[in-house]
């Protein structure tokens, strides 16, 4: 690392450091427009499979398999087809998996958050140790806790109903999310604390009025991606979700996919393009979160 | 600092307070420790010794399930394939997270967009569109096939042969490199620049700048990718069981660990031997983990920071 250490030394001499450029703008033009190519190919190649797919759910049956990617006639029939096309309406999945979503959501903020402020902003004996407990939570496998989770739930009939997959979240069981909103409140500057507190505020004041509006954006990564993990989410629901009437979409998915032959792909291929819909459309809403939000956690970690 | 020039008094009543409402706040967590984690894992290791057909009450087998492991070839079958699986598909995935996170450093115009367009696979990787479109792309009359045929080989289901079916699950989750792709270049933009433009002043090319720069200073953002997507690979799921139709088929070649575990507890509902399976599964987890974190010490640069 000598050269490192030089550098730094050499910069603290020079005051006109900062207004040269980084190395790697100065390419020429040749070598620009070639890693464009690359990467623009890097990008076909990879969105090429699920751009397929969307555009085989917009043709005829039969022209599927048969055609080339682009539709010779469009139509939506797959859609309409593929909506009812099991013994409960896609309607019915899709308000179930938006139930389950919606309050893994709620409950996920609020008891990741609650936590997330303590461990970060207040004085308490054993504050070090719930925050490796935290940690450690982090790295564990669902697997080792499934079993006997199964055990009690189905035993206090629970099986069949949505409170095995959202109860845990009111629990802040997501221990990832408070590790991430940890890092996140402590980066905020703690005279403001102390002043809401010279203002009479308490520990309950000072997260809600001072540290919660603060905390936005590390909320809303927490949100999105609760949202997504649990919309995706496939072994929770197929362990505990039986009863077709309470199915969520990926397990629709998959008994569709489990009673369909070749013959009705098109529907399919439809249903699966709707499923990955609120995510993409969360995705391109909210990317500032999403990537800004993962590689804060990433560059802390 | 305001509680300094306080009276004694006044902070130590308010240090109580503020410790009340700390575990106040942290009431949720506790029960959901207590609740959903810590008395569960307790619960599971005792079933591991027992056999429990969940109808019938538990019965203490001592290790009799952990012995019947070692002999279960489907078991070991599983372990091979998650093992092939984890370690060929995670270098892979972070050596394409890392070349283009170092492409897309390089100050280009649009690097937003292709962040973006890199960035959702990894959102999708997990659901079960994308391992039906996964059976799709590699079945026999798949795009892949047809990608094939332009210059003229003859494709076949890449799903339905047992030699090449975990290879595409393999490709499924390098494709889902942007995750830590992302990671990688959050890491790569705390570089101080200077450190690049001292460098270059002394002569240092483009490569030696990458070997004794950007290397050693990204080795702890490649240190927590390489535990995070090990650990997310170990317990990967929805892929196999769609892939396969929950068999892990063809001819267990696409078994992985948790499809296994699944059957077994929840299809077969042996829960004593799920719970065998999801303790090793832990003990290979952690020890993995350990030896990650013992041979850092000979590989990742903490040099710098403060």
């Amino acid at each position: 690392m000598a050269i490192a250490r030089t550098a730094a030394k050499r910069i603290s001499n020079n005051p006109d450091a900062d207004t040269s450029r980084f190395a790697g703008a100065q390419a020429s033009r040749f070598t620009r427009t070639l890693r464009h190519l690359l990467l623009i190919t890097a990008t076909i190649v990879m969105l090429y499979p699920v751009i397929w797919m969307l555009l085989s759910s917009l043709k005829p049956q039969e022209e599927i398999f048969s055609t080339g990617l682009w539709p010779e006639s469009w139509t939506l029939e797959n859609y309409t087809n593929g909506w009812n096309a099991l013994q409960h309406g896609f309607g019915r999945f899709f308000t179930n998996s938006a139930i389950i979503a919606a309050a893994a959501v709620i409950g996920n903020l609020a008891s990741c958050s609650l936590a997330a402020f303590a461990i970060a902003r207040l004085r308490f004996r054993g504050n070090k140790l719930v925050l490796g407990i935290v940690l450690l939570t982090i790295m564990l496998p669902y697997h080792v806790v499934v079993v006997p989770q199964y055990v009690v739930f189905s035993s206090i009939g629970w099986v069949n109903t949505f409170w095995p997959l959202i109860l845990p979240k009111f629990l802040a069981t997501d221990a990832f999310f408070i590790f991430l909103m940890v890092q996140f409140i402590r980066s905020l500057p703690r005279e403001l604390d102390e002043a809401a507190r010279l203002d009479g505020c308490g520990p309950f004041g000072i997260y809600g009025r001072i540290i919660l509006p603060l905390t936005v954006p590390a909320l809303a990564t927490t949100a999105i991606f609760t949202f997504i993990w649990t919309w995706n989410d496939f072994f929770t629901p197929l362990i505990y979700l039986n009863d077709p009437a309470t199915h969520t979409v990926p397990i629709a998915l998959s008994s569709f996919l489990d009673s369909t032959g070749q013959s009705s792909y098109g529907s399919l291929f439809a249903m699966s393009m709707l499923a990955l819909a609120p995510i993409v459309g969360f995705f391109i809403a909210a990317q500032r979160y999403l990537v800004e939000g993962i590689a804060t956690t990433g560059a802390k970690g | 600092m305001a509680t300094r020039t306080r009276p004694k008094r006044e902070r130590s009543e308010y240090a109580r307070k503020e410790a009340r409402a700390a575990w106040l706040m942290l009431t949720p967590w506790l029960l959901g420790l207590a609740l959903i984690t810590a008395i569960p894992m307790v619960a599971s290791l005792f079933l591991s010794f027992t056999s429990y057909p969940l109808l019938a009450a538990p019965t203490w087998v001592g290790l009799d399930n952990y012995l019947r492991l070692a002999d279960d070839p489907r078991f070991l079958a599983a372990l091979g394939v998650t093992f092939r699986y984890v370690f060929i598909s995670v270098p892979l995935q972070l050596g394409f997270a890392l070349t283009l996170a170092l492409l897309l450093n390089r100050g280009l115009s649009g690097m937003r967009f292709y962040r973006s367009a890199f960035y959702l696979p990894s959102l999708l990787g997990a659901s079960v569109t994308i391992a039906i479109l996964w059976r799709q792309v590699f079945g026999k009359d798949g795009i892949f096939n047809d990608v094939l045929a332009l210059v003229g080989i003859e494709g076949m289901s890449w799903i339905g042969n047992p030699s090449t079916a975990l290879s595409t699950l393999i490709v499924l989750n390098v494709w889902t490199f942007g995750s830590p792709m992302v990671i990688f270049l959050a890491g790569l933009r705390q570089i101080p620049r200077e450190y690049y433009e001292a460098a270059a002043v002394d002569g240092a090319g483009r490569f030696s700048q990458f070997r004794r720069i950007t290397l050693p200073l990204l080795t702890p953002v490649v240190f927590f990718n390489v535990i995070l997507q090990f650990i997310h690979a170990f317990q990967a799921f929805t892929p196999s069981y769609i892939v396969s139709g929950g068999s892990g088929g063809p001819v267990d070649s696409t078994l992985f660990y948790t499809l296994y575990l699944y059957q077994r507890g929840f299809t077969q509902f042996q829960m004593g031997y799920a719970s065998a399976m999801a303790w090793v599964l832990l003990l290979i987890i952690c020890v993995f983990t350990a030896l990650n974190f013992f041979g850092s010490r000979y590989w990742v640069f903490y040099g710098d920071e403060k």
